[in-house]
């Protein structure tokens, strides 16, 4: 704290670059993550079989759906951000952690796509 | 000059030169676990998802494989690693709010990511098996 600007430094946020956003972002989805993926591990234990009919009747509910397209948003968010890290540490070569940082992106978004449509799929019938 | 110099001097740390610790190692295997649920979580988590979307004969053939012996062996060791990502996780949160550096605090609580990592794998383990069978 103490090299950014006037209001930067009234604020607690340093320099307040997309560092910062990056770092906290990571945590908030943490967070988000612990509650979603808890909720969601008890939920498939307390299923009474993990059968298509029963995953389906569980997805059919919105009490179900909606905490499922959250958790989908928030843990691929998360992994985008933690592996980014991973590739920025480890991958030197800056062509190859171009095509690294590119692969995780379209890895990211379209997991998080897949997902979010395989849950509206089943939650809105068809 | 150089004849006084400490032989056993700090090394910059790197996996093959670190001196193994439980406070680097829950660091290390923290990042192992991370990837291995990015892309072996994420894939295996999408493909049930998607089976489940594409009906009965997709969600067959994810369910036999899923409760095969090597279905059973990945659930395992998947489980194993989500609770030990998130146990480290709930550490690298506390640690945030700059508590928990002291050395014995932070090699106890690196211990304790450890073992309740191990813990909470048996208890999902007992509680699928003793509500669901095999």
């Amino acid at each position: 704290m103490g090299n950014g600007t006037e209001l930067g430094r009234v604020r607690g946020l340093g320099s307040a670059k997309s560092g910062v956003h990056h770092w906290w972002m990571q945590r908030v989805t943490a967070v988000a993550n612990v509650a979603l993926l808890l909720w969601f591990v008890i939920s498939l234990v307390r299923l009474p079989g993990l059968d298509h009919a029963s995953v389906l009747l569980w997805l059919r509910q919105p009490v179900a759906a909606v905490p499922m397209l959250l958790l989908i948003a928030s843990v691929f968010w998360h992994l985008r951000l933690g592996f980014q890290v991973f590739i920025e540490d480890y991958v030197h070569d800056e062509g190859a952690k171009l095509l690294a940082l590119l692969a995780l992106n379209f890895y990211a978004l379209a997991g998080a796509a897949a997902g979010v449509f395989a849950v509206l799929k089943i939650a809105l019938g068809a | 000059m150089a004849a006084n110099r400490p032989t056993a001097r700090p090394i910059s740390p790197h996996l093959s030169v670190f001196k193994w610790r439980f406070t680097m190692a829950v660091s290390i295997i923290h990042r192992a676990t991370g990837t291995a649920l990015a892309f072996g979580g994420g894939v295996l988590f999408l493909w049930w998802l998607l089976a489940a979307a594409s009906g009965p004969d997709a969600y067959a053939v994810f369910y036999s494989v899923a409760r095969g012996p090597i279905g059973i062996l990945v659930g395992v060791g998947l489980s194993w690693v989500f609770f030990q990502h998130l146990l480290s996780g709930l550490r690298h949160l506390y640690m945030d709010t700059g508590a928990g550096y002291g050395l014995a605090e932070a090699r106890s609580s690196a211990v304790a990511v450890f073992a309740g990592a191990v813990l909470l794998t048996v208890l999902l383990w007992v509680a699928i098996l003793s509500t669901k069978g095999l």
